[in-house]
């Protein structure tokens, strides 16, 4: 067994597994204790995925899915460095990301929502890091959608993100928003984050990182749970 | 630094995290099959279904499993959204005992109504003596421990996940 003094979970920023302004939470999160683990090796280490080849457009959402044109909506860049909790920037790490359509519609066969698929877009992508630890896509701006929480419920533009960094501690899945978003204060799930965390969350209009005639930039930097910017040896 | 806040998973992850299991043009990054073949070691098969609070079996989870001796390692995922029982199964080898340690195999768990996803693991059921003495498995209530034990059925273990009720699977603070 290794000893870890590595970070938990940071209770002042996660959301808590029960809320109940998200309604499916009530039948879906744990009720029982946690068990603290001691950590093993399989804690210690995680998926690096070093093997794995990306596509050439598997970063870039508005080409990769293209079948007779190009895809509706705005074009935009979104860049960001992942980190660790030390802040040192984690290399050679995987994203993967996917989101709804310019109108708000999803390609996923459940969502149901009366807006129109777009024959030129999938929405969903992957990339790595760089040694630096930066990451970038090219997609178009999701649509705000509806869904069934309460009367009325809309969620706020968003991008869902996957992250791995090098221990399955800092396995990370979490959604990007946009900045100036009316609908933020109306919904529950990004509400279920405690106040501190929220603007984290929340992508920065980056004009450096926009590309002139082509697409506007946003930036979203994420950190990782853990203080291990390399992967742990194994022997 | 803060930590990145976490968000649900949602109920349209399959397009982009499960890809190929859902029949959508795009490549997987991983399976539920461990694709290489290791000589000597025996293919095993996990079966099981994830339940609700009101015992309804849940079809929009993702499972994720990792699995690391120090010899071998295997990352998988799968959807219970492809199967018309909503199962999920993975093909794998079982791992060796580490330190002493009873073999087991981690599972996360993702779905819409998690806003963070949850960890947990079990054991085999044909490892009566390793389990015994294992101390991560003597760290859960007596009463509680069975939850985490895979059931050794036929030519697969089973192992159901209840989120929660009297059959709550144990949940780890990793
Ligand atoms: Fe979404």
């Amino acid at each position: 067994m290794i000893e870890s003094n590595d970070s938990l979970l940071d209770i002042e920023v996660q959301p808590s597994k029960l809320d109940i302004g998200y309604t499916s939470t009530i039948l879906r999160s744990p009720t029982k204790p946690m068990i603290l683990l001691k950590k093993s090796i399989a804690e210690r280490t995680g998926p690096l995925f070093h093997d794995f080849n990306l596509g050439i457009l598997d970063h870039d959402l508005t080409k990769n899915s293209v079948r007779n044109g190009e895809p509706i909506g705005e074009r935009i860049v979104v860049h960001g460095t992942v980190r660790n909790e030390i802040g040192e920037p984690i290399p050679n790490t995987i994203l993967e990301i996917w989101q709804a359509n310019a109108a708000g519609r999803y390609v996923h066969k459940v969502d149901q929502h009366n807006a129109p698929l777009d024959p030129n877009f999938l929405g969903t992508g992957r990339c790595r890091t760089d040694e630096h630890g930066n990451y970038k896509f090219y997609t178009i701006k999701p649509g705000a959608y509806p869904w069934g929480n309460h009367h009325n419920a809309w969620r706020p533009n968003h991008i869902h993100f996957s992250l791995f960094g090098n221990q399955i501690i800092s396995r990370l899945v979490t959604q990007m928003y946009f900045p100036g978003d009316p609908l933020l204060e109306y919904d529950p799930i990004y509400k279920a984050v405690k106040a501190k965390g929220r603007e984290l969350l929340i992508s920065k209009f980056d004009l450096d990182i926009t590309e002139p005639n082509y697409a506007l930039g946003y930036r979203f930097d994420i950190v990782l749970r853990g203080s291990q910017a390399t992967p742990f040896e194994n022997r | 630094m803060l930590q990145t806040p976490s968000q649900t998973v949602g109920p349209y992850f399959a397009y982009g995290l499960t890809p190929k299991q859902y029949g959508y043009d795009f490549k997987n990054l991983t399976t539920n099959i461990l694709e290489s073949v290791l000589e000597g070691k025996e293919i095993i098969t996990i079966k099981g279904k994830i339940f609700d609070g009101e015992n309804k079996v849940i079809p929009d989870a993702m499972i994720e499993l990792w699995q690391n001796d120090g010899e071998h390692n295997f990352f998988g995922r799968f959807g219970t959204g492809s199967e018309s029982d909503s199962h999920f199964a993975f093909q794998t080898i079982k791992p060796n005992s580490v330190d002493g340690q009873a073999p087991f195999v981690t599972l996360i768990v993702f779905m819409r109504g998690q806003l963070i996803h949850s960890y947990t693991r079990f054991y085999f059921s044909d490892e009566t003596e390793l389990n015994k003495q294992d101390l991560v498995l003597n760290s859960v209530p007596a009463e509680r421990q069975n939850t985490i034990i895979a059931q050794k059925k036929d030519s697969c273990y089973e192992f159901n996940i209840y989120m929660q009720g009297e059959n709550e699977t144990v949940f780890f603070e990793v």
